[in-house]
C-alpha cells in the first residue's frame, strides 16, 4: 500500500441554503478542493450522501456529480453509511489511491436537507436506524440518543451541566469558524433551558439540520511534494467498524463497540496511542454523543467522558481540543457532508491555516465519523509530514 | 388630493385558549413555545361566529367612526382567508348587513394573511381616482392549524374595518408600497382543511426578505426614516417576528409595542396588521406618523404610511376601542372545548 496525502480541501458557508441546489453547493465545495490541491484532473471521485433521494428526490450522484465537475466519464461513486457517508468515501478514495489504482482522487460528501420540513427530515434520518426494530416503533434519532444519554446518566453519574459543557465549548470553538451554521454562543443555562426533545436532550443538545458540502483532494505521499508547495498532511490510519444497528442488540447503550474498534485499528496503523493525538474531530449529533466518542477513542476513562468538556480538557488549549471546527452541533450537519468537513478541518489545523482557532503544534489529527446511533464508525488519523 | 381612513373598527372574539392548555394536551413545552413565539394565548371564535359574522361587527364600528350613510359606501372588500364558503362572497352578506346594497361594488379577496390590506391598497385607489365616494375594507381571518402543528398555538380569530374616503379623514394615507415575489412558504389546497406551511422558510426567506423590503422600499419612496414615526405594525404571525423586523429597520420597541396584539390574541391573519393599526389609532395624536406593513405568504407585503388628523379625537370614543375588547371579560377554554368550537371533532350523525 501507498502512503496517500490530502493535498486540497474545499468546504462553503454551510447554513439553509435555500436558493442553492445539491449540485450548486457540491460543485463549488469540489471546485475549491481541485484548486486548492493545484491538479487538473482527478482520476476518479467519491461522494458520501446518506439520503438525497428523500431529501431532494436525486439519486445517482456519482454520475451527476462527475458531469456537473465537468470531469466525466471518470468512475464517479455514491457511498452511503448513514452519518458516516462522508468518512466512508474518504476511505474508499484512500484506498483508490494507496493500492495504486488511481493517482488524483477526490472526496467529497453532501447533504441538502432543508428542501423538505422538519417532519420528513426527521423520517429521512430515521432511516439510519433499524426499520423493523425502531423506527416503526416511533422511535427517533433524538430518542434514540436520549436513551443513550439517560443509560450514561445512570450508569456513570453524568450530569445534565455536563451535557451542556459540549454544547458551549462547541458552540464556543464554531464562533472561530467563518464557515458555521451557529456560529453565536451559548451559555450552559441557555442549553438547559432551551426546548426539550426528548428528555434529557434539549434542542441546544443536538446537532442542526443543514445544507452542505466539503471536498478533499488525495495524491500518493510520494506524489504530493511536486504537486503542492503547502505543508504535506498524509493520512497515517483508516479504520472502519459497524456494530449492531439497533441499541437493543447492544451489549451496553453506554458504549460505542465499534468506534472503539475503529479507534484501535486505527492507533495500531499509526503506530501512536490516544495520549499522542493533538486534537480530534468527533462526531458530536447531539452533546451525549462526543461524551461516548472520547471515552471510546480512549482520551477518556469509560464513563468519564463527561468531564472533557466541564474540566476544559477538550477545550481549545485543553489537553486534547475536541472539535476546533466547531463539531457538528455548531459547524452544521449535512450528514454526508460531515465526514469529509472533519478531513478539511484536520488538514487546516495540521498544515497550521486554522486562524483563530489553531491548535498549537498540531501534530497528529484524528478524525471519527459515526452512523446512526453507532452502528458504524470511521475513523483516520492525519499527520503533519 | 387626500384620501385615507375615514372611520374604523375592529372585533375580537371574547373566547381564548392559553399556549399551556394547547401544550398540555400534545405533550410539548408550553415555557420553550411561549418565549419561542412571544405568544401567551389567542382568541377562539365560537361556533357561531365566522369570518363574515365578525367582519359585520368590525364594519358597524368603522361606520359608526366614520359617520358616514352606509348607501355612500361604493364597494365593500372583505380580505380573508377563511372565507366560510368556497362558492358565494361574504362581502354581500356584510354589505347587507350594514346597509351598503345594492348600489355597490364587492369582492372578495384572498392572499394568505395580506388579504385585509389588500382591499385597503385597492380601496384607497379607487376613492383618489373618484369612482367610489367611500369604500369599506375588511380584513378578517377564523384561521385554522392542524392539531399538534406548530400554528395551532398562534392562528386565531378577529378582523379590522376601515372606510376609505376623501372627507372626514382621521387618518391621511401619505404614501402606498407593494413587494412581492412568488415564494411558496405557506398554502392550503382547495379541499385541505389545514395549511401546511415550510416550516423555518416561512422566516427568512418569506416573512423578513418582503416586510423588511416593502418598509425599507416605502421609506425610500417616501424620503422618510424610522425617526419620522411615532408608531409602527408590521404584519404578526407571532410575537417574535415584528420585534426583530422592528429591530433590523431601526424603530425601537415602544414604537410597536402599541399595535403588537399578536402575543394577546395571537395571528389573526388578514386581520393582524389591520387590528394592530386599530390600536394604535385608538390611542393616537393629530400629527403622529404610523408606517404600516402587512405580509401574506406567497408571498408579498403591503405598505402604507399614515398620517393621524384632528378629527381622531373625535371619533376614538364611538366604537369599542381594540385592546379594551381584548381584556374585556375573556372567557378561557379548555383543549376539548376549543377543538368542539373549531370543528376539529365532529358529532356523530344524529
Amino acid at each position: 500500500m501507498r502512503d496517500v496525502a490530502v493535498i486540497g480541501v474545499g468546504m462553503n458557508r454551510w447554513g439553509e441554503l435555500w436558493e442553492r441546489s445539491l449540485r450548486d453547493i457540491w460543485t463549488e465545495a469540489a471546485l475549491e478542493a481541485v484548486d486548492d490541491a493545484g491538479v487538473d484532473h482527478v482520476d476518479a471521485m467519491y461522494v458520501g450522501c446518506m439520503s438525497s433521494g428523500l431529501f431532494v428526490g436525486q439519486e445517482h450522484l456519482g454520475a451527476l456529480l462527475a458531469d456537473q465537475l465537468g470531469m466525466g466519464p471518470i468512475p464517479g461513486t455514491r457511498v452511503e453509511s448513514a452519518c458516516a457517508s462522508g468518512g466512508l468515501a474518504l476511505r474508499q478514495a484512500w484506498i483508490d489511491v494507496a493500492s495504486g489504482l488511481h493517482d488524483v482522487v477526490l472526496a467529497t460528501g453532501v447533504e441538502k436537507m432543508t428542501d423538505v420540513d422538519g417532519g420528513a427530515a426527521t423520517d429521512a434520518l430515521a432511516t439510519a436506524a433499524d426499520q423493523e426494530y425502531e423506527s416503526y416503533h416511533g422511535v427517533t434519532f433524538p430518542g434514540l440518543y436520549a436513551m443513550m444519554a439517560r443509560t450514561h446518566m445512570h450508569q456513570h453519574r453524568t450530569t445534565r451541566r455536563q451535557l451542556s459543557a459540549v454544547a458551549v465549548k462547541n458552540h464556543r470553538h464554531g464562533s472561530k469558524n467563518p464557515l458555521a451554521q451557529f456560529p453565536q454562543t451559548v451559555t450552559a443555562e441557555q442549553v438547559e433551558e432551551s426546548v426539550l426533545v426528548a428528555d434529557p436532550l434539549r434542542i441546544l443538545d443536538c446537532s442542526p439540520i443543514t445544507d452542505g458540502a466539503a471536498a478533499v483532494v488525495l495524491v500518493p505521499l510520494e506524489q504530493a511534494r511536486a504537486r503542492t508547495k503547502k505543508s504535506l498532511v498524509r493520512i497515517a490510519a483508516s479504520a472502519h467498524a459497524t456494530d449492531a444497528i439497533a441499541l437493543h442488540e447492544r451489549e451496553d447503550l453506554a458504549w460505542l463497540a465499534s468506534t472503539e474498534r475503529a479507534a484501535r485499528q486505527a492507533y495500531a496503523q499509526a503506530g501512536i496511542g490516544p495520549d499522542d493525538v493533538s486534537f480530534c474531530e468527533v462526531h458530536d449529533c447531539f452533546t451525549i454523543a462526543e461524551i461516548m466518542v472520547i471515552e471510546a477513542l480512549g482520551l477518556a476513562p469509560r464513563g468519564c467522558g463527561g468531564s472533557g468538556a466541564e474540566s476544559g480538557a477538550t477545550a481549545l488549549g485543553g489537553k486534547v481540543p475536541v472539535n476546533p471546527s466547531g463539531g457538528l452541533k455548531s459547524k452544521g450537519h449535512p450528514v454526508g457532508a460531515t465526514g469529509i468537513a472533519q478531513v478539511r478541518e484536520a488538514v487546516l489545523q495540521l498544515r497550521g491555516e486554522a486562524g483563530e482557532r489553531q491548535v498549537e503544534r498540531a501534530r497528529w489529527g484524528l478524525t471519527q465519523n459515526m452512523g446512526g446511533t453507532g452502528a458504524s464508525t470511521v475513523v483516520h488519523v492525519f499527520e503533519r509530514v | 388630493m387626500e384620501v385615507g381612513i375615514a372611520g374604523y373598527g375592529a372585533y375580537v372574539p371574547r373566547h381564548r385558549i392559553k399556549v399551556e392548555e394547547i401544550a398540555r394536551v400534545w405533550g410539548t413545552d408550553a415555557p420553550a413555545y411561549k418565549k419561542g413565539l412571544r405568544l401567551q394565548e389567542k382568541s377562539v371564535p365560537s361556533p357561531d361566529q365566522d369570518t363574515i359574522t365578525m367582519s359585520v361587527e368590525s364594519a358597524r364600528h368603522a361606520l359608526a367612526r366614520a359617520g358616514i350613510d352606509p348607501t355612500r359606501l361604493g364597494a365593500v372588500y372583505v380580505g380573508s382567508e377563511s372565507h366560510p364558503y368556497a362558492v358565494k362572497p361574504s362581502g354581500t352578506v356584510v354589505a347587507e348587513a350594514v346597509g351598503a346594497t345594492p348600489e355597490v361594488h364587492c369582492a372578495d379577496l384572498e392572499f394568505a394573511c395580506k388579504a385585509g390590506t389588500e382591499g385597503m391598497f385597492v380601496g384607497l385607489s379607487l376613492v383618489r381616482a373618484g369612482a367610489a365616494d367611500c369604500v369599506l375594507a375588511i380584513g378578517a381571518d377564523t384561521s385554522q392549524g392542524a392539531p399538534g402543528d406548530a400554528l395551532e398555538y398562534s392562528a386565531s380569530a378577529g378582523a379590522a374595518a376601515f372606510v376609505l374616503a376623501r372627507e372626514r379623514l382621521v387618518a391621511v394615507c401619505e404614501h402606498t408600497y407593494a413587494y412581492m415575489t412568488d415564494t411558496p412558504d405557506f398554502w392550503r389546497r382547495e379541499y385541505q382543511h389545514y395549511p401546511r406551511h415550510a416550516g423555518r422558510f416561512t422566516g427568512e426567506p418569506a416573512y423578513f426578505k418582503h416586510v423588511l423590503s416593502c418598509a425599507r422600499g416605502l421609506m425610500e419612496k417616501s424620503g422618510t426614516r424610522p425617526e419620522d414615526f411615532r408608531w409602527a405594525v408590521f404584519h404578526q404571525p407571532n410575537g417574535k417576528f415584528p420585534l426583530r423586523a422592528a429591530r433590523e429597520l431601526g424603530f425601537p420597541t415602544e414604537k410597536v409595542e402599541q399595535g403588537l396584539l399578536c402575543p394577546l390574541i395571537g395571528n389573526t391573519y388578514s386581520g393582524s396588521s389591520p387590528m394592530g393599526l386599530t390600536a394604535i389609532l385608538d390611542v393616537a395624536h393629530p400629527g403622529d406618523r404610523v408606517l404600516m406593513v402587512s405580509y401574506g405568504s406567497g408571498a408579498g407585503s403591503d405598505g402604507f404610511i399614515w398620517r393621524v388628523e384632528e378629527r381622531i379625537r373625535e371619533v376614538q370614543d364611538l366604537a369599542p376601542k381594540t385592546r379594551e375588547q381584548i381584556e374585556d371579560h375573556p372567557l378561557y377554554l379548555d383543549y376539548g372545548t376549543y377543538a368542539k368550537f373549531r370543528g376539529k371533532i365532529l358529532r356523530a350523525a344524529e
